[in-house]
């Protein structure tokens, strides 16, 4: 009983905050699609799975997110290996700089990509614009960062006797990584395609810019459906398709990510230098680099074109509100106002996402505890799978009367933007927290030290890395976060990204150029604090 | 030593956080209700600094300004939180959704003052005086000028000109389903080939336009005198586009082709069952002084309603508004807007 | 004093415990000795209040502790590894529970542990730098260092190496019994229960089968299973029992009889008879198998000077202190 009420304790806090901020907008919105004129009428919504235009809309999304995440797999894994795994010059930098794309906002990756592969770019020839190919590339290069994090972090702690016992018995390294490496590394490997999988499915603006319209996905087109057509009907159906996947896919991969034993042996060996043998890792990250790299070059050139010369005009400018005062606010103010945002972001989903990692790792004594503990696992990743736009929507709905007046409050964005990095804070925090071994708080107890003491010896100081780690993460999920933040920063407080958008969508060359160099100034923002997050996190333990 | 360090760090954390957090910052809404405005309006709306001073001192009322999405995203907002209202006073709804919001009830009537050359301007259908018209801007296609001179063609004059094979490959656009300027060139041609506008974009399409999903990506990547310098040298872009391509000599290298417009009227409106409706109808009213007229072109790229206003000189010189643009009945719009973008859909994606 | 009165405890519906009942004195060690799955750790969990109890009460000086958390009730656990604070010093793990009582003068009870358990000048390593026996010791320095009211020792020697194993036995006997700790101490091996504790008790299939003081239970198993758990090397019943029994000299109970490895000693003036079927010399004694008319095969000894083959013929005494008389099997 104890147990139980201790359980529901600790769970208490987020689950108020995700059932106020979450479930009941979801829900509120749900709900205006599921009761037409007051009566109660699921015939409509289910009509809208059977049409054509539904089950090609979700088919795209299925696939494009599929080959999205394979991709991203792909190159992720063996460019994990050479990160994580190998010394070199540089390394660190290299790991930064790989989480970039994660940040920036979509409207401005989605020109500086068709700058690059548009007809008249570098890579005009390539015919990719408009295409399937170069959605799917759009979507591994925001993604393939998760993956080279989450699994080379596990990759970086792994024992690597079994492999060298492998070898020992004859086995070659194809043989070795088949049979001894990749078993090991699988369950960071599925919890990192999982996520990924769920950020490409619900992926907006990079379906929008680089499809060139041709393609819809269920996201995109909840959003046509939500604000322009106000076919709430349809928009609920697909939600629920949306919600149903996830589920589906949460649950998937919760038994793909079972471990049999959470207490692996950990090793924080020195990694040896990068040898001949290495070559699949050294192909793959420099696919990454020219996928994550060549973009970023665009707009960096972009940024530095000042008429038909080069100079720092347009950094000089954000200090401004652009020309014919295009903003309210100068972009070093919104700048301040996206730190702020993320500072508070990122306590939000810290101080949850520990609480909901102690929840979900700590040893069950009963199936039915292990079940509510799953089952509460999946429930704080869901805010990755539902519509910005549904949200969005759905807190003007519900959140306006008292006690839950929330619709005007200034909090609402960081609360917003702490949902969406939850998932990550959580996936980072909890296999630390999963490998401690139970005793260790056991032998605390016994020894007199009360819960929180016995958390303060034991999980912390194994715990304070991967919060770093999840920090990071954080910040960085709201210095990007667009969708729900657009829906509800205030005019006289916006973030980078809405500035952006801003300058972007308004003519006039100096403010292209100051969006470009806006971009560049958010993009070397979050290089340098994930680098800082690097230098802390020597040996971390975090994976996705 | 290393627990120390990690409570260290911890305290670091906790002080940023403390320092930077927006949590316990002073905001507006502590004001009581009746002596602020809220506006509700779209993403693009900008109200220079000044003039929002000059606003709260003339009437003593604090303005306060909600922001977001575009004018499709604003009017189902309102739409959705009419029983509720988000706010006082609303501006940004459009006539191609001016229909939605009048049938939902958003709006309360307010029959304000308008200035001269306004009239033109109203909303056909609003017999009670719920939408007030503060600015227009029309959607038209432009033409890069120094482009077509550079090889020795004509530059396309009408929406037929952009199927005929000369032009083949050369004009892009952003979608009617992702983009507000989309959505009203799409109008356009409902409104100048009737029934037969979808075999109008089938010969469109087939003629090499290229889709894109909003105007930036179309403007600036793809339009040979955007900032990303594409290859495009047709654009669907705004009649005051002209006065924003302007070279060293002065003149523009860029035109609106007057015969392919389609105009889009912005409204204000009092919002049914606001708590300040008093403050919502100054508002309104300030919206149409000349002094807002006047700054409406630099700070929101559209042209006043008020025809005494003097225009921005680079305006008066480049930005010529269309004498005859395409129109479609609001109520048509409202009717068909699902038909007609999921037609266009099935023509535009093959 | 801690009594333990018919605890039950189950996973997920499952029963580990049933109706286990302990008493354990001030001062006394008790071993609780059986085979892994015997519900011996799960016991041992639930005293510490690990596992919570389905039925029945487990008290101390007559207090119920239900609903005591574990760090509230005053009992020190030692597990199998240790369990020490990997980023804590030697010094830092010993006298862990010391700073937490802020009990003044804890740098000078940390080295007065230490040099109880034998590791005088350990104070400044950290615990990845030790040996396995060594890890074990300041785990124990750690456990004693607040004077629990009962130690609970969950198979503190058993990932240890045989030779280890045993010095480190009649050290932890030593240490205790200078500290004067009460302790609970579980393990499968018998040989250490003997070494370490006072009493033992015998849990199998999460039922306490037997307990009392260890030369009590020796004498008598309470039955076949636990007499071979015991050490015994077979039980013998009905006829083949009568035989032995009036070879050594003792009443014919008609009960079964358990019989020790060295229960039979090879020497020319004994009552039993048989051939033998194997021998094999050990440094101290030959063991042999016997094939004893009228009982089977039973192991035997034999003095390093005598040369018993296959085939030979022998005869044998029985030695009375190494039998024991217990219950027909159910």
């Amino acid at each position: 009983m104890r147990r139980s009420a201790t359980l529901v304790g600790l769970a208490a806090m987020p689950l108020a905050v995700l059932g106020v901020f979450f479930v009941l907008p979801v829900s509120g919105m749900l709900a205006e699609g599921f009761w037409v004129d007051g009566h109660f009428d699921p015939v409509a919504v289910v009509e809208v799975l059977t049409r054509p235009r539904t089950v090609r809309v979700v088919w795209f999304t299925v696939w494009s997110a599929l080959a999205g995440t394979t991709v991203a797999v792909l190159l992720g894994v063996p460019a994990a290996h050479l990160l994580h795994r190998r010394r070199f010059r540089g390394r660190a930098s290299l790991r930064a700089l790989l989480l970039v794309p994660f940040v920036l906002p979509t409207v401005v990756v989605g020109v500086a990509f068709r700058e690059l592969i548009g007809e008249a770019g570098p890579l005009g020839f390539l015919g990719f614009d408009g295409s399937a190919g170069a959605i799917i590339a759009g979507l591994a290069f925001f993604n393939v960062a998760v993956v080279i994090r989450a699994v080379g972090a596990a990759w970086e702690s792994l024992d690597p006797r079994p492999a060298e016992a492998a070898a020992a018995l004859g086995a070659g390294p194809a043989y070795v990584f088949r049979t001894v490496t990749l078993p090991a590394l699988r369950p960071a490997i599925v919890s990192a395609a999982s996520v990924v999988f769920l950020f490409c499915a619900t992926a907006f603006g990079v379906v929008l810019t680089l499809g060139g319209l041709r393609y819809s996905s269920v996201e995109t087109e909840i959003y046509l459906l939500t604000t322009n057509l106000l076919d709430l009907q349809a928009a609920a159906a697909l939600s629920i398709v949306q919600l149903l996947a996830i589920t589906a896919l949460l649950f998937v991969t919760s038994r793909l990510r079972a471990v049999a034993d959470p207490s692996l042996a950990r090793t924080t060996a020195r990694p040896p230098r990068v040898s001949r043998g290495d070559w699949p890792g050294v192909v793959a990250t420099l696919l990454v680099l020219l996928l994550v790299g060549l973009p970023i070059a665009a707009l960096v050139v972009g940024s530095l074109q000042v008429g038909d010369g080069w100079g720092l005009g347009n950094y000089r400018a954000l200090t401004t509100v652009g020309s014919r005062d295009a903003l309210l606010v100068p972009v070093t103010d919104a700048l301040v106002t996206s730190l702020r945002t993320a500072v508070d972001a990122t306590w939000m989903s810290l101080s949850m996402g520990v609480l909901v990692a102690v929840v979900v790792t700590r040893r069950s004594h009963t199936r039915g505890e292990r079940r509510v503990r799953g089952l509460l696992d999946g429930l704080f990743m869901l805010p990755l799978g539902v519509s910005a736009v549904t949200l969005g929507f759905g807190f003007l709905i519900t959140l306006d009367q008292p006690p839950l007046d929330f619709r005007d409050s200034l909090l609402l964005v960081p609360i917003a933007q702490a949902l969406v990095a939850l998932p990550l804070v959580v996936r980072t925090l909890a296999p630390a927290l999963g490998g401690i071994d139970d005793r260790q708080r056991q032998a605390a107890a016994s020894l007199g030290a009360g819960p929180l003491r016995t958390f303060v010896t034991v999980d912390l100081p194994v715990l304070w890395k991967p919060l770093l780690a999840a920090a990071g993460f954080a910040f960085a999920v709201s210095l990007g976060e667009f969708g729900a933040t657009s829906f509800l920063a205030r005019d006289e407080t916006p973030t980078m990204p809405i500035v952006i958008f801003h300058l972007i969508g308004h003519p006039g060359a100096m403010n292209y150029g100051m969006a470009l160099a806006a971009s560049v100034v958010l993009a070397a923002t979050t290089a340098v604090v994930m680098l800082a997050v690097e230098r802390l996190r020597v040996p971390s333990l975090g994976a996705l | 030593m290393k627990s120390i360090r990690a409570y260290a760090s911890l305290l670091v954390l906790a002080l940023a956080t403390a320092g930077c957090s927006t949590v316990g910052n002073s905001s507006a809404d502590d004001e009581p209700a009746a002596k602020r405005v809220v506006l509700v309006t779209h993403e693009s709306f900008v109200l220079p600094k000044p003039l929002q001073k000059k606003f709260e001192q003339e009437t003593g009322y604090q303005l306060v300004v909600r922001a977001s999405g575009d004018a499709g995203a604003l009017t189902n907002k309102l739409v959705l939180t009419k029983d509720d209202p988000l706010g006082d006073v609303s501006f940004g709804v459009d006539n191609t959704f001016a229909s939605r919001a009048l049938d939902e009830g958003v709006f309360a009537p307010y029959d304000a003052t308008l200035p001269e050359g306004a009239d033109q301007f109203v909303l056909d259908g609003d017999d009670d005086h719920r939408l007030t018209p503060i600015d227009n801007a029309s959607v038209c296609v432009n033409v890069d000028d120094t482009w077509f001179a550079q090889h020795h063609l004509a530059a396309p004059k009408t929406l037929d000109d952009l199927t005929d094979p000369a032009y083949r490959g050369l004009f892009v656009a952003p979608g009617a389903t992702t983009s507000s300027p989309g959505m009203a060139f799409l109008l356009a041609t409902i409104a100048a080939y009737g029934d037969d506008w979808p075999a109008y974009w089938t010969k469109l399409m087939a003629n090499g336009a290229e889709l894109v999903a909003g105007w930036s990506d179309a403007y600036e990547v793809d339009f040979t005198q955007g900032g990303g310098k594409g290859d495009r040298p047709i654009v669907l872009s705004y009649d005051s586009s002209p006065a924003f391509t302007i070279a060293d000599d002065g003149t523009s290298t860029t035109s609106a082709l007057l015969d392919t417009c389609f105009r889009q009227v912005e409204y204000a409106g009092v919002l049914d069952g606001a708590e300040n409706p008093d403050g919502a109808e100054a508002l309104v009213d300030f919206l149409l002084t000349p002094e807002v007229q006047a700054a409406l072109p630099e700070s929101m790229y559209v042209f006043p309603v008020d025809s005494s206003v003097q225009l921005p000189a680079d305006w008066a010189t480049f930005a010529k508004q269309p004498s005859d643009p395409w129109q479609v009945d609001p109520a048509d719009i409202a009717a068909h807007r699902d038909d007609w973008l999921r037609e266009w859909s099935d023509i535009t994606s093959r | 004093m801690l009594t333990i009165d018919e605890v039950s405890v189950a996973y997920d519906g499952v029963p580990a415990v049933v109706d286990a009942s302990l008493a354990l004195e001030y001062g006394q060690v008790l071993a609780v000795l059986g085979p892994s799955g015997s519900g011996k750790s799960t016991l041992l969990r639930a005293i510490a209040g690990l596992e919570p109890v389905t039925s029945g009460r487990i008290g101390w000086d007559g207090d119920d502790l239900a609903g005591v958390p574990t760090h509230k009730r005053g009992f020190a656990l030692m597990f199998q590894d240790g369990q020490l604070f990997g980023h804590l010093t030697v010094a830092r793990n010993v006298g862990y529970a010391l700073r937490l009582r802020r009990t003044p003068n804890a740098a000078a009870r940390v080295r007065e542990l230490l040099a109880l358990v034998g590791l005088e000048g350990y104070g400044d390593r950290l615990p990845a730098t030790l040996s396995g026996g060594e890890r074990q010791r300041v785990a124990l320095a750690r456990s004693l260092a607040v004077q629990p009211r009962l130690l609970l020792l969950d198979e503190p020697l058993s990932a240890l190496d045989a030779g280890l194993r045993e010095r480190l036995a009649h050290d932890l006997r030593d240490i205790l019994r200078e500290a004067g700790t009460t302790a609970l101490m579980v393990t499968h091996d018998q040989e250490e229960a003997f070494t370490v504790a006072d009493r033992i008790a015998v849990m199998r299939a999460g039922r306490v089968v037997q307990q009392g003081d260890i030369a009590a239970v020796w004498r008598a198993p309470a039955d076949p299973e636990t007499a071979l758990f015991l050490g015994y090397a077979r039980v013998l019943e009905g006829e083949p029992a009568g035989v032995l029994l009036r070879a050594a000299g003792l009443p014919e109970v008609g009960a079964a009889v358990a019989v020790r490895r060295s229960a039979l000693v090879v020497s020319d003036a004994g009552d039993l008879s048989g051939t033998v079927v194997s021998a094999r010399v050990t440094p101290e004694q030959i063991r042999v198998v016997v094939d004893v008319d009228g009982v089977g095969e039973l192991d035997a000894v034999a003095r390093l000077d005598t040369h018993p083959a296959a085939g030979d013929r022998v005869s044998m005494v029985v030695d009375a202190s190494r039998l024991a008389v217990t219950p027909n099997r159910a």
